[in-house]
């Protein structure tokens, strides 16, 4: 058996919670995920300003600040803090821990293979819209393939105390020392779907062990000190989740399920680079406290596309927010909400899209918000997006003259004009496996 | 009688590009049918009227005792297209608690 845990769910996740890991009890592996959809894009933007910059820059102190432990109780890391710039990450990594043995797995980045794909004939289109890549060419900012767990088990098989990566299945971080120290090929598809399966519920975090779980949440132990899960994994493929003693949050078999079905599409095919798992062949048992145990399920061969995620640049945003007091708080935030909009209209603006919410009346919930009475206060936040830089940067200066020039009672507008923000949208398409080589190299 | 889908389930949701998807699973297995009767597509759409633009599909897990539900164009574009404050889809599971069900006392065996 060897015991996974997962210290990261996103970049800017809890800072203690790796370190908790360590400390708190034994692991054998570290798994840190980083990356989000558009993560990739914003590291991009930090390497081309600077060529030794576009990794996970909380990821090198950390490891320095964890190195001693990680030798001491030969606990190996794996994580995809490279970004787009996996070597420079592992540069710093060796500067930070000068013990330890970093390897770094490379081939996900196809920025400069579009062109590339687009003459032999992959149109990369968009999954969700159908659309062409070459709608947006000239636009990409950012492009990578998800690579999947056989290329970090060979990093790991370096004999690495610290294997990094760029862009990656989220849940191949955590199927890669199974394969690793089981020794399971491309074929176990039964093991792989497992793995991947035990990954997924730890992916993101403490959202597995009572973060974000709705079940008997006001009774939750000790949020503040909320343990970071475990999957303790088994040859054969079964695997228990659970956390350190004394940690705060809860695993059962509830929570467990609402991680499951978290951010997933047809659950007979769960996709990834290495085997497409069928999650209606999980079983799930409560086998104690804040242990669940999971088995039986079931894979299939991997998908002979591997997916890319590509960030292009779409425009500029902006929202800017005002709040309006009792008495009649929703009508005169709603009567705030047209002027501006026929002010806009009379400057001659176009925007793509004008979106207006309530924040106390329905901005989470829209036409779905139960109905509210008479509230102390609303908040109107209003957001416009469009391709003109110029028309999203007058609109930033529609929202304040309201207080003076609109319905009485407005105020919450010390922070000062709403900042125009790049839109830096993400285009997912497929291409074909061959196409895409990994290698792995050791960073002396 | 009627009563909120908070009776008999609880939920999580989330998002892949403008799809939100929400997880839905029932408190209890023998709550798993009632789901099946209750939480169709077409009155999951309609409950959320004008905030899903698209269709919506619903997956079955009998193992979870849960649905998937899949609502598509549900989250005014995605990511960081979307101008929503819940651009991610975070809390409409939580909104579909408050759906309204129709259940026969016999059905709520705890």
């Amino acid at each position: 058996m060897i015991r996974i845990a997962n210290g990261q769910g996103f970049w800017g996740d809890w800072l203690e919670a790796p370190v908790r890991l360590v400390d708190g009890g034994p692991i054998d592996y570290l798994t840190l995920d980083y990356l989000a959809e558009v993560t990739m894009s914003i590291l991009q933007k930090q390497r081309q300003a600077d060529p030794q910059l576009g990794y996970a820059r909380d990821f090198p102190p950390l490891i320095g600040r964890i190195a001693k432990k990680l030798q001491e109780r030969r606990i190996k890391v794996v994580a995809n803090a490279g970004g787009v710039n996996p070597v420079a990450c592992a540069r710093a990594v060796r500067k930070a821990a000068p013990g330890l043995k970093v390897a770094v797995v490379l081939g996900d980045d196809v920025l400069d293979r579009i062109d590339d794909f687009l003459g032999k004939g992959f149109e990369m289109r968009n999954i969700d819209t159908g659309e062409p890549l070459a709608t947006i060419r000239d636009r990409i900012l950012s492009a990578n393939v998800y690579i999947g767990a056989f290329p970090l088990a060979e990093a790991l098989a370096t004999g690495a105390d610290v294997v990094i990566c760029g862009r990656c299945a989220d849940a191949a971080l955590v199927l890669a020392p199974m394969i690793d120290r089981f020794g399971w090929t491309a074929d176990d598809w039964d093991k792989l779907a497992s793995g991947i399966v035990a990954g997924h519920i730890i992916e993101c975090g403490a959202q597995c062990s009572g973060g974000n779980c709705q079940v008997d949440w006001q009774n939750m132990p000790d949020f503040a000190n909320i343990g970071y899960p475990i999957v303790e994994a088994e040859p054969d493929g079964s695997f228990t989740v659970t956390k350190h003693p004394g940690t705060g949050g809860r695993i059962d078999t509830h929570g467990v399920k609402e991680q499951l079905l978290y951010e997933i599409g047809d659950p007979t095919q769960y996709n990834t680079p290495d085997v497409v798992a069928d999650f209606t062949s999980i079983q799930l048992e409560d086998t104690g406290p804040d242990r669940v145990r999971g088995s039986g399920v079931r894979g299939g061969p991997r998908p002979p596309m591997l997916k890319a995620s590509i960030s292009y640049d779409a425009g500029w945003k902006a929202s800017g927010t005002l709040v309006y007091s009792w008495p009649q708080a929703i009508e005169k935030a709603r009567v705030a909400d047209r002027i501006t909009r026929q002010r806009l209209e009379q400057l001659g603006l176009r925007f793509d899209e004008i979106h207006s919410e309530y924040f106390g009346v329905n901005a989470c919930h829209g036409p779905a918000a139960r109905p509210v009475h008479d509230p102390p206060e609303v908040q109107v936040r209003i957001s416009v997006r469009g391709s003109d830089k110029r028309a999203v940067d007058r609109f930033t200066r529609e929202m304040i003259p309201l207080v003076l020039t609109g319905p009485p009672g407005g105020t919450g507008y010390g922070e000062g004009r709403p900042e125009v923000r790049q839109i830096v949208a993400y285009w997912p398409a497929l291409i074909p496996r061959g196409e895409i080589r990994t290698r792995v190299e050791v960073v002396e | 009688m009627k009563m909120p889908l908070s009776r008999i389930a609880h939920t999580r949701s989330g998002d892949k590009g403008d799809i939100a998807n929400i997880g839905v699973i029932a408190w209890l297995p023998g709550y798993y049918p009632i789901l099946l009767r209750e939480v169709t597509p077409a009155r999951v759409k309609d409950f959320f009227g004008e905030l899903v633009k698209g269709e919506v599909d619903r997956f079955e897990l009998p193992n979870l005792h849960a649905l998937n539900l899949l609502l598509h164009r549900g989250l005014g574009g995605g990511g960081t297209v979307s101008l929503r404050t819940d651009a991610q889809g975070k809390t409409l599971g939580a909104a579909l608690l408050a759906m309204e069900i129709d259940v026969d006392d016999g059905e709520l065996t705890d």
